[in-house]
């Protein structure tokens, strides 16, 4: 790392700015000027900032960003593997780290791992890099043997000069590659081309996942490090009053005992047993506030009321709803509800921090680097070149560890106040569970309106609830609007409705409570797909037409839409009879870029009070498919998390703070309860962006059951989870 | 004090018999493959074997697993050579995010221990673990290659 220039002021202000402006910023390779080659951690030459090659022919893949279990990391290095042409099997990764990253003016870009982007918004600039750095290689041998580069060829890691038939490897010529001035103009493959990428590559991580070897941000150690354990105040927006450090500083392990900010207090001890019973015996004294007054009911009439009022913000219209609602021969209405969520990856929040005065180091499970290495700066108090953030692989994020980075400036903080020990913070699931950055609560009420001859003349769907932006990144807000409400539901773009509907008006009323909301796997178009799709079905009712034939009228300009919806229409046996006793339902978005389908087949038992999925059919078309076998996996994990939120999930408030603890009282769905799922990938290609999948499925698993459900059982759920209903899941 | 046996080694901690097993393995032994997700035995990320059954680590106070034969993950391949779960588990890429996954591990070893063929009934009845990525579909698929073939 000292063969690394210095990080700059301007470097690091530029990287800030970025970061609090929610960008990514689009980039080059820059040409580099100079001939020493940069080396890598182990001193070994880079080719460039993507490709490291050992002696041995191993190639380090440098990706920013972060795995969590996505299989990021695998799509990425299969991208820069089909252009560098490189022996899969000598295939490894590494993160670079936020501060090299800022050092060397972002060459890495963007860090942040959320928003399915992964893949989708770095793929050019990742296989630029594996090209770039194949053009090296083979340059460097053809120089060797004084022949044209255009002679020669790669493959698997062996340069052949064609002419006479001579080789050599990439481990033999990386040095002197590595000294060359990065070529311009170098270009990418045809996807017609590619061998690796849309091959179903097993995953390069797996291994140290099931013998227990691989080390999370929760298991780290460090020599001499304490463990801490911290309360926030229980209510947001509350403070930290007092607290009686003496009545647990005799207990066994227990070091020190310290305010965290203006709102928290942390016990640190030798373990985390210990650090836990003492700050549980901890007496504290909160004061709450003015929000200890705030109740869910509370918060559910304000939103209410926003369902009819005058004023709101409006993300897509066309025509004129009102008067086309004025002048309906029949009109349908319905309000939706969707609670607030808790993301609860399974690793509790974590990070871990030594300080001294010339130096903060930090590690932690982080979904953005950067903004992690933000955290560390700003709560260090600290230039930005005496901070580094050091990257460790997720125990889930699903959006908690992303945007949000308060765990790392808490454990920042705390260790600041034991200077030169190693702390590592670790909540407990209750302090996650009730310290959350909560899916945004949502009510909708929708109004469509029939013409005599039951043609749908026009649709008002107003959103009331709460905005994550005006919150997270209120410097994103368009003119006061949060576009992000409206996901799911854009006029164009990668959350483009896929309905044309005469005479729309899609508005939002927005209402910010002061429970904290965020970015839950999938964001807003969660609950906007089951608003929309639930009353699509209720549409189709009405108008006495099959869901399917409803929809696919409004589909004639939407292509692609209809082309997923069709595909698991056909696979579930739409228009055919279903067993006996099974129902089945069906939903559709585009989100992320990608546009997805499901299609669910139920029975409902205990007069209608358990649900039984059976069997879904899913459907994803991307664009371009990296890695179809990883697909298939986020696309049945998604209809857990989306499952489990439909049923059993939502954390509601009471003087003030969530009530819900641990997964006893937010539970997920279990192995027992998991329908056969059929993923269907059908990348079209094209020159549209690429989609995302790490989010997209989860909104069409919800409204796809309650569909069948409703054709199961006559019945209409618009609140939720089904718990509150008295409906489970069989 | 109190003397763990751990995959088969012996190990004399400091720790308060009240401890769970747990924090035990974890902080005072150093294993960390069995993972802290719940802390009240919701989730079963804590899954390890005490006398070959699976129990839920965060649980069971240390006191009551003295003299008791513990294994972990990290002892789950004998002789160096892996569990055929875990090498299911590496030829189905069933782990997502992973962390979760020694708890599963855990738990269905032990139900292959004593049902070497599970249907789908059995793993249903028998596997209560929380998996927030959602691998429960290749978890079956993989535990059904792993024990039919």
């Amino acid at each position: 790392m000292n063969s690394l220039p210095p990080i700059s002021r301007r470097a690091f202000v530029i990287g800030a700015a970025a970061l609090g402006g929610g960008l990514s910023l689009g980039f080059a390779l820059p040409a580099r000027a100079q001939t020493a080659p940069v080396l890598s951690k182990d001193g070994i030459p880079e080719i460039n900032a993507w490709v490291v090659i050992k002696p041995d022919d191993t190639v380090v893949i440098r990706m920013a960003r972060s795995e969590m279990g996505q299989g990021t990391i695998t799509g990425l290095a299969q991208l820069v593997v089909e252009e560098l042409h490189c022996d899969w099997a000598k295939v490894t990764t590494e993160y670079p780290t936020p501060g090299q990253s800022v050092a060397r003016k972002r060459i890495w870009g963007d860090f942040s791992t959320g928003g399915s982007r992964g893949i989708r918004a770095s793929h050019e600039y990742v296989r630029m890099g594996g090209a770039t750095a194949r053009t090296m290689l083979i340059q460097a041998a053809a120089n060797g043997w004084g022949v044209p580069a255009s002679e020669c060829v790669a493959a698997k890691s062996v340069i052949t000069h064609k002419p006479s038939g001579r080789t050599t490897s990439y481990g033999k010529v990386a040095l002197d590659a590595a000294k060359l001035p990065v070529p311009e103009g170098v270009k990418l493959k045809d996807p017609k081309e590619w061998t690796i990428i849309g091959k179903p590559m097993k995953r390069l991580d797996t291994a140290d996942k099931v013998n227990g070897k691989k080390i999370y941000g929760a298991d780290l150690k460090l020599p001499g490090m304490l463990t801490a354990t911290i309360k926030d105040c229980p209510v947001t927006g509350g403070k930290l009053k007092s607290f009686d450090a003496a009545k647990v500083m005799g207990l066994k392990g227990v070091k020190k005992v310290v305010p965290v900010g203006e709102t928290a207090v942390a016990v640190l001890a030798d373990t985390f047993w210990r650090a836990k019973t003492a700050l549980d015996a901890l007496p504290i004294v909160w004061d709450e506030g003015e929000n200890a007054k705030v109740s869910s009911a509370a918060i559910a009439d304000w939103l209410k009321a926003g369902l009819d009022a005058p004023e709101a913000f409006v993300g897509n219209a066309n025509g004129d709803a009102k008067a086309a609602l004025a002048g309906a021969a029949k009109k349908v209405e319905a309000v939706y509800a969707y609670p607030y969520l808790n993301h609860a990856p399974m690793e509790p929040m974590n990070a871990t921090a030594l300080y001294t005065p010339d130096k903060c180091e930090v590690w932690v499970p982080t979904q953005n680097g950067e903004a992690s290495f933000a955290a560390a700066v700003a709560a260090s108090g600290l230039p930005a070149d005496k901070v580094e953030v050091y990257k460790i692989d997720l125990g889930g994020g699903f959006g908690r560890r992303g945007g949000f980075q308060d765990y790392v400036s808490q454990a920042v903080l705390i260790a600041k106040q034991m200077p030169g020990t190693p702390v590592k913070l670790l909540w407990t699931r209750e302090e996650d569970m009730q310290h959350g950055r909560y899916h945004p609560i949502m009510q909708c009420k929708l109004v469509g309106a029939f013409d005599a001859q039951n043609n749908l003349t026009g649709l008002h769907m107003r959103l009331s609830g709460q905005s994550i932006l005006a919150s997270v990144f209120p410097q994103n807000l368009d003119k006061g609007k949060d576009n992000l409400t409206f996901q799911g539901l854009w006029p164009a773009g990668d959350f483009a409705i896929g309905y044309t509907i005469p005479n729309l008006l899609i508005d939002h009323s927005m209402r910010n409570p002061h429970i904290l909301p965020g970015f839950w796997r999938g964001v807003n178009i969660n609950q906007n797909c089951i608003f929309l799709e639930c009353f699509l079905d209720e549409l189709a009712q009405a108008a006495g037409q099959d869901p399917l034939d409803f929809r696919r009228k409004l589909m004639g300009n939407h292509p692609k839409h209809r082309a997923v919806l069709d595909a698991v229409a056909e696979r579930i046996g739409w228009g055919k009879p279903a067993a006996k006793g099974v129902h089945r339902g069906l939903a559709q978005m585009k989100a992320f870029g990608s546009y997805v389908a499901a299609a669910a087949e139920i029975s409902v038992e205990d007069g209608g009070k358990a649900i039984r999925v059976h069997r879904i059919v899913a459907a994803t078309d991307p664009l371009y498919a990296v890695n179809p076998a990883q697909i298939e996996r986020q696309v049945s994990g998604s209809f857990v998390y989306g499952l489990s939120a439909l049923f059993y999930q939502e954390c509601t408030v009471k003087d003030g703070r969530i009530e819900q603890a641990n997964f006893d009282s937010f539970n997920s769905m279990r192995i027992a309860q998991m329908p056969k799922v059929e993923s269907i990938v059908m990348p079209s290609g094209g020159t549209e962006p690429w989609g995302g999948v790490g989010e997209p499925t989860i909104c069409v698993a919800a409204p796809a059951v309650l569909n069948a459900y409703f054709a199961a059982t006559g019945r209409r759920i618009r609140t939720f989870p089904l718990k509150n209903h008295g409906i489970a899941m069989a | 004090m109190a003397r763990l046996t751990i995959n088969g080694k012996t190990h004399d901690i400091d720790v308060e018999p009240d401890t769970p097993l747990l924090w035990a393995i974890r902080d005072h032994i150093g294993l960390t493959g069995t993972k802290y997700g719940c802390g009240i035995g919701e989730c079963g990320s804590c899954t390890v074997h005490i006398d070959g059954q699976a129990v839920r680590s965060c649980s069971v106070p240390v006191g009551a697993a003295l003299g008791k034969a513990i294994t972990t993950i990290e002892g789950l391949a004998v002789n160096g050579v892996l569990h055929k779960l875990q090498q299911a588990w590496i030829q189905h890429d069933v782990p997502q995010c992973g962390y979760c996954q020694s708890g599963m591990l855990m738990a269905l070893a032990a139900l292959v221990a004593k049902t070497p063929r599970p249907t789908d009934a059995e793993i249903d009845k028998a596997i209560t673990n929380i998996c927030r990525c959602g691998t429960f579909q290749q978890v079956r698929d993989a535990v059904h290659n792993a024990t039919r073939a």
